[in-house]
């Protein structure tokens, strides 16, 4: 999950330190030998990622029986229900990735600021480390059994405070609700995988920015902003794939009418009352792959970028 | 909860009639595999031939061809286990059916994915095969059960005579078990609900929950044509029960948010649209907890119903156990424990006659004056077709 952060600042990639190293003659069995050394991961790759991928491709464009078709693929685009659905995943998507980056970015460049070793980064740290996996329905427990319509902090304001503040709240149950939801498990992630970009921004470079006349706007203009820039926007796209494939958080807090990509999945696969519509579930994994796909072309061209200056 | 039996008790001298109607024709035949189904089930045919040794109690076709129950129980037992799957201790009293079971005939009863819906319980067997953990035994609902004939081994248990026709496949592949009702179910201190259109009232914003979505579970699914039978609908025409329930949404009264023990235990959903069955059980886990819940079947229509089925995986690991557990659920003592966790068994009206019936049990279950309706596979299809295009408003709030 960390991938994204290997372009940070002040790291070569792994491109350039293979350049570096070994003689023109030995290149060809140095290439061999690391081949070798890869096979286990190739291995994890192909039972993992490639395996999957290959049954959810061919079981959405197959029938139950495996002729060829492509009734489910169609699905895709005229099932309003399930465009509406794609809208509606992508755009919470969105809201949550940028609510996380914004929030989860100046948290982390305060943790930053702070004293290297100090307790709060600490305890930011180790607290966003387990945060960034509190999903899921404990977290769509958690919230509900405080903000819910008779959550513990809606009935404290209501009876203590006299504040109706959340006893009409029901965009709880809606967009606005999962994102909040959503937000809890992207701010630590930003932390995670921002903090250490930030911290490769060194004081050093702020001296010589200074020691040429530049101000703190000129110094962030030309040398903060495009240094951070494509680590924010990788970290940005992560979130977003994130927030996506989200699954069982939405599905404790919305049982009714799956209006989420994932929560259609779940209803093709699992459904007692329409039966035998698992290939159109392998449709809809089909579309998220390929728009995950496109996310990911993006994140490698960012980082193209990013790399350009560290060489 | 006193209150309610004698309320209910009332009703029971009826339901008899009720459960001869509850079989009215609406149970699937795997002949005619349903629409939306797709057509993949195989002849039931198919995998009720096959040539078997007589006597074996891995394969037989019903207790006496294998020698009886004790000789197939036998045989169970030296297997030593049956894996249940989706069999949640207070669903229809499955906890004390287990307890009973593993207690009387020694063997060992695995209760997998206890939350799993009828559709996992078809894929867990597909994706488990040949692991020795795939489960032996199925419940199914009836759409589901349906679709997968060529998926079940064939057994007639030594009741099968007290089963009405229109409950069982004639070879018995499978065989309708319990059903419920769909009922209000509700905390007590909240007031005095009857019927569905007491949950307009404005004192129950954002408590009323429905157990699944409609495309997705038969609760949710069946909640849905209970209100519309309640709110001037019928079995061919659900827009009046989509309509409630879109009512309920703008007023704030329905939550979306999935019923489930902790939600009811937690105060999130004091108000659940589930089967009777589903309900009944939570009635003795949340009293030490100080909550009355109460389980009512909507008075305002007629009450809904729909028959779960028993049925052995043809690839169980544990065959001979497997067909023990059905003679046992299929007996008086299994069939009455079903009533007692609100469940009505099927065998319910022979065993009135025979008198073998648990009369408690059955006073605190109780029914309706009004025969139940329960949906064709047409008439699900129409329904499910109309859902589709109707049921999303819910999720489309701000």
């Amino acid at each position: 999950m960390t991938e994204p952060t290997v372009g940070a600042p002040g790291q070569p990639t792994a491109q350039t330190a293979g350049l570096a190293s070994g003689g023109a003659g030995s290149r060809r069995f140095r290439g061999a030998r690391n081949y070798l050394a890869l096979i286990p991961f190739h291995l994890y790759l192909a039972v993992f990622l490639i395996l999957p991928t290959l049954i959810v491709a061919i079981g959405a464009l197959t029938t139950k029986d495996g002729r060829p078709t492509l009734d489910n693929v169609s699905v895709l685009f005229t099932d309003p229900t399930i465009v509406d659905a794609f809208v509606y995943s992508i755009q919470l998507s969105i809201a949550t990735a940028i609510a996380g980056a914004v929030l989860g970015g100046l948290l982390a460049w305060a943790v930053a600021r702070g004293k290297p070793n100090g307790l709060l980064r600490q305890f930011v740290i180790a607290a966003s480390g387990v945060l960034a996996q509190f999903g899921g329905v404990m977290l769509a427990f958690a919230f509900l059994a405080a903000f819910g319509f008779n959550g513990l902090v809606t009935i404290f304001l209501r009876d203590t405070l006299h504040l109706d503040l959340l006893t009409d709240a029901t965009w709880i149950y809606g967009f606005a609700g999962l994102t909040i939801v959503y937000t809890y498990f992207q701010i630590p992630l930003m932390l995670i995988v921002f903090l250490p970009s930030l911290d490769g921004l060194r004081q050093e470079w702020y001296d010589a920015s200074a020691s040429l006349g530049g101000s703190s706007g000129s110094f962030w203009r030309h040398v903060g902003g495009p240094i951070l820039a494509p680590s924010f926007l990788g970290a940005l796209l992560l979130l977003f794939t994130n927030a996506f494939s989200a699954y069982a958080t939405a599905a404790a807090l919305i049982s009714q009418g799956s209006p989420l990509a994932t929560l259609q999945i779940a209803a093709s696969l699992q459904s007692e009352v329409v039966v035998g519509r698992e290939n159109v579930g392998k449709a809809l994994a089909l579309g998220m792959i390929v728009i995950v796909s496109v996310v990911m072309v993006i994140y490698a061209l960012i980082q193209r970028r990013a790399s350009r200056w560290v060489r | 909860m006193h209150s309610m039996r004698s309320r209910l008790a009332a009703m029971a001298g009826i339901t008899a009639v009720l459960v001869a109607a509850c079989s009215s024709g609406a149970t699937p035949t795997p002949a005619s595999p349903s629409a939306a189904g797709g057509g993949a089930s195989a002849p039931a045919s198919q995998a009720a031939g096959g040539s078997v040794a007589a006597g074996d109690p891995k394969t037989a076709k019903s207790a006496a061809e294998a020698g009886g129950v004790d000789a197939v129980c036998a045989a169970g037992k030296t297997e030593g286990q049956v894996t249940l799957i989706a069999t949640p201790n207070n669903w229809a009293n499955y906890g004390q059916m287990i307890t009973d079971f593993q207690t009387k005939y020694g063997i060992k009863v695995q209760s997998d994915k206890p939350d799993a819906n009828s559709q996992d319980e078809i894929n867990q067997a597909t994706q488990l095969a040949g692991t020795g953990r795939q489960p032996d035994i199925f419940d199914l609902g009836s759409v589901v059960a349906a679709a997968h004939t060529d998926m079940y081994a064939p057994y007639q248990p030594a009741t099968w005579a007290d089963i009405p026709a229109t409950n069982k496949d004639p070879n018995g592949l499978w065989i309708n078990n319990y059903t419920g009702f769909i009922s209000i179910s509700y905390d007590t201190k909240l007031g005095d609900i009857t019927k569905f259109s007491d949950l307009k009232d404005p004192k129950y914003k954002g408590k009323v929950a429905l157990n699944g979505d409609p495309l997705s579970a038969s609760a949710g699914f069946n909640g849905v044509v209970a209100a519309a039978l309640a709110n001037g609908g019928s079995a061919d025409n659900i827009a009046p029960g989509v309509d409630f329930f879109k009512n309920l949404t703008t007023i704030g009264n329905l939550i979306p948010v999935n019923p489930n023990d902790a939600s009811v235990a937690s105060g999130q959903t004091p108000i659940v649209i589930d089967w009777t069955y589903n309900q009944g059980g939570l009635i003795s886990t949340l009293a030490p907890k100080g909550i009355t819940w109460k389980v009512v079947v909507p008075s305002d229509g007629p009450p809904v119903a729909a028959f779960y089925n028993e049925a052995i995986n043809k690839d169980a690991a544990h065959p001979a156990a497997a067909r023990c557990w059905v003679e046992y659920v299929f007996s008086d003592a299994g069939q009455n424990t079903w009533l007692k966790g609100f469940a009505l068994p099927v065998r319910l009206q022979a065993m009135q006659k025979a008198g073998t019936v648990d009369a408690a049990a059955l006073a605190a279950v109780g029914a309706p004056a009004t025969p139940p309706v329960q949906l064709t596979q047409a008439q699900t299809d129409t329904a499910t077709t109309y859902l589709k295009a109707n049921w999303k408003f819910i999720t489309i709030p701000g």
